[in-house]
């Protein structure tokens, strides 16, 4: 059980600069992100679009502003647990016991909860029987390359995920890659290699083809795809990877006994804090009167729920308001040597 | 301001007044309709604000920049129709536009 002053849950750039804050006032935290790297929404969904509207920052891509803040917080040498959903959040006197998806567990007085729309999951099929092969003959990722080996997979998607696993797969398995329309939007290279192979008979690609059933006991035999013009085609399938990118989910966030108001937790605009005490909710996940969803309305967020931390986490102490410029304690844990 | 229907997959009609300059998207948020998330809030990058529109609308609206068409690749069951409702900014050639709502957001 790791110990901490406050627990971060979103490693977006409002999480990060939270973790600034935090550092700043002296409190410990430790950062949770569902997904396998650091970034949120700005590195999941537009690393390469440029932002304007980051003050004092004329233009940057979500990777520079996820890379500078990352250097932001270095001082702080602070924990990050990716690949890791918050699943359980429970009271214990006055502290929260939180519980991650790959059982780390955590005791804080303080949870921030900085997580945009919810955790990042894989899309998936529309088809209903498919809910009963996950896992076992429909993967949206894939752990082991494999079980693949002499096996007839059919992969779905046109991004660089599908794409790339064609090219990959193809090696050692029969590849039909199927996909919505005749243009694919990963890299053109892979494209180019995807069309290539197809050529030399190594890949089937099947466009304009969406799923329509899967068939079989308890593994997968067949499945039947539909043509746009209505026509249904049955092929057979060991395998079926689905790559539709990622959708964020509320998910376990909806058992913790918060107020939610549709997808959003209401808090107060003097700390952020919840409808639980302890518990704050900043950046696009939270709604008051007012909620702006742009990044630096995070920061100002961030900035007063890592202030409202302090009472829980340090309830002997008084917090004394310091600027970065002229404090000698907030230098030295930026790292600074005062001369 | 033009009046834009949503029907959702149930079947619900909801026939709103939509001003000018906002997008579908918004019409349908900002007046509660069940049936569009608009998660990302209108950036095109998350592609739950899906929507399909009426045949003899489709090809009356502005044509698709660069990048939807990619997202809608995620998006729950598209078909020839379908559009992102964050994309479509209402004006008055839009008065008496028809949305159908997708069954769910992905």
């Amino acid at each position: 059980m790791i110990d901490t002053d406050v627990l971060v849950i979103g490693a977006g750039p409002t999480g990060l600069f939270c973790v600034h804050q935090l550092g700043i006032i002296g409190l410990k935290c430790e950062v949770v992100d569902n997904l396998d790297k650091i970034g949120g929404q700005c590195i999941e969904l537009y690393p390469d679009k440029p932002i304007y509207d980051i003050p004092a920052i004329p233009e940057c891509t979500g990777e520079e502003l996820t890379n500078n803040l990352i250097q932001q917080i270095k001082p702080f040498k602070t924990n990050f647990h990716l690949n890791n959903r918050v699943d359980e959040v429970k009271k214990n006197k006055n502290n929260w016991i939180i519980k991650t998806s790959k059982g780390k567990e955590f005791k804080s007085p303080n949870i921030i909860i900085a997580g945009g729309v919810g955790s990042f999951e894989p899309r998936k099929f529309a088809v209903k029987e498919c809910e009963k092969f996950e896992g076992i003959g429909i993967l949206y990722s894939v752990k082991d390359k494999t079980i693949f080996k002499d096996k007839i997979i059919s992969i779905f998607g046109g991004g660089d995920s599908a794409l790339d696993w064609a090219i990959e797969l193809s090696t050692s398995s029969k590849v039909q890659l199927i996909h919505r329309r005749d243009e694919f939007r990963g890299a053109q290279s892979s494209v180019n290699k995807v069309k290539e192979l197809e050529k030399e008979g190594k890949i089937e690609i099947l466009t304009q083809y969406q799923l329509n059933s899967v068939e079989g006991k308890n593994k997968i035999e067949n499945i039947s795809i539909k043509h746009d013009d209505g026509n249904i085609k049955k092929i057979e399938t060991n395998y079926i990877l689905g790559f539709f990118g990622l959708i964020m989910k509320l998910g376990p966030i909806v058992n913790w006994g918060l107020n939610l108001d549709k997808k959003h937790i209401p808090v107060n605009t003097e700390n952020f804090e919840t409808n639980q005490k302890g518990i704050f909710a900043i950046g696009d996940i939270c709604t008051y009167p007012g909620k702006l969803k742009l990044i630096l309305s995070g920061f100002h967020e961030g900035a007063l729920a890592a202030r409202g931390c302090f009472k829980y986490a340090r309830p002997n102490e008084k917090l004394r308001f310091e600027f970065t410029t002229t404090s000698k304690n907030v230098q030295e844990r930026l790292g600074l040597k005062n001369d | 301001m033009p009046k834009i229907t949503y029907i959702e997959h149930t079947g619900k009609i909801h026939t709103i007044d939509v001003s000018n300059g906002l997008t579908v998207m918004e019409g349908a948020v900002q007046n509660d309709i069940p049936g569009i998330d608009a998660d990302c809030g209108g950036s095109m990058a998350c592609a739950t604000c899906h929507v399909y529109v009426k045949e003899e609308w489709f090809d009356k609206l502005k044509k698709k920049e660069d990048g939807e068409e990619d997202m809608l690749d995620m998006a729950h069951k598209p078909n020839k129709f379908s559009r992102l409702s964050c994309q479509l900014i209402v004006s008055d050639e839009l008065e008496g536009l028809v949305v159908n709502l997708p069954e769910i957001q992905a």
